[in-house]
């Protein structure tokens, strides 16, 4: 059953990743980098690894995907010159391919006997929790590196938001200060009118 | 029985093909990006196996914090392409030349 469960999903993840390398059109590329994550977070949960499954859907499937989804839908690409370059760099690509295959194939195939010394363990009870392993990690062995990647985000926050923001001339936006700092004199006006005695 | 290199192999060929797609689509900076969010998720892959095999708990630590600065990459990244589009208008790998690199 494992056996099934992993090369089900390991074969839909490898078609999902060269079906984001072949994509002629962006957003299909962005689609089937969704059907990648979603994989191989079932991929994940076989390695019991609950909690990470669950943050990389929602993380990447949720926030980051749909945001370059936006993007590629914003910018409206050319799509047929963005090909032209397909066919030139191949050769130089597929050797470098080829090049990376024997290394990586050397290291994991042919180095496989020294690597099955490691045997997973058993499966972990039903009443174990990942996140709360996580956590328990995470808050106290790990603490400062966690405040850090909160930090990075923070700065990720203000850089995103400070590039992309413009100020285009004649934009109607409020000054608040100025809002708060009026006066009753600025506003109103006391004028005497002089009734009329005949009506 | 599913072992270590099973899973070994499986990353590794998400590896190679994130690489392939670098190579290959040499012109959109978006395809560039993606290509490099699967290369994350294959490193990610090797650190969650092996911490299974090993059953050490500090593999998925590490991946929580690669997702965190991946995502903070990512956002940058496509911020910088939005303000990039807005004034060269197409968002071509070749185009951006201007420094003579």
């Amino acid at each position: 059953m494992e056996a099934l469960i992993f090369y089900f999903f390991g074969t839909v993840l490898v078609l999902a990743a060269i079906g984001v390398i072949i994509a002629r059109n962006p957003v299909h590329s962005a689609m089937s980098l969704v059907l990648a994550f979603v994989t191989s977070s079932f991929l994940w949960m076989l390695l019991e690894a609950e909690f990470l499954a669950i943050v990389l859907v929602l993380v990447y499937v949720g926030a980051v995907m749909v945001l370059f989804l936006f993007v590629v839908m914003m910018l409206d690409v050319n799509v047929e010159r963005n090909r032209a370059g397909f066919t030139r760099y191949a050769p130089l690509g597929i050797g470098l391919v080829i090049l990376i295959v024997g290394m990586l194939g050397y290291v994991v195939w042919a180095r496989t006997q020294e690597m099955n010394f490691l045997q997973a363990p058993p499966r972990a009870a039903a009443d174990f929790s990942n996140t709360e392993a996580l956590g328990s990690q995470l808050y106290t062995v790990y603490m400062y590196p966690f405040e850090l990647a909160a930090i990075i985000l923070l700065v990720a926050i203000v850089a995103a938001i400070s590039l992309t923001m413009r100020r285009r001339p004649g934009l109607k936006v409020q000054d608040v200060a100025r809002q708060v700092a009026v006066r009753r004199k600025d506003r109103v006006r006391m004028v005497n009118i002089e009734s009329d005695p005949d009506s | 029985m599913i072992t270590v290199s099973h899973y070994l192999t499986l990353s590794s060929l998400l590896f190679i093909l994130s690489i392939a797609g670098i190579f290959l689509n040499r012109k959109n900076v978006i395809l560039l990006l993606m290509c490099i969010e699967l290369m994350l998720l294959a490193v990610n892959f090797n650190f969650i196996t092996l911490s299974r095999f090993l059953g050490d708990a500090a593999g998925q630590i590490f991946v929580f914090f690669i997702l965190t600065v991946a995502a903070a990459e990512s956002a940058i990244g496509l911020a910088i392409l939005v303000v990039l589009f807005r004034s060269r208008k197409n968002i071509d790998v070749e185009s951006l030349d201007s420094m003579k690199g």
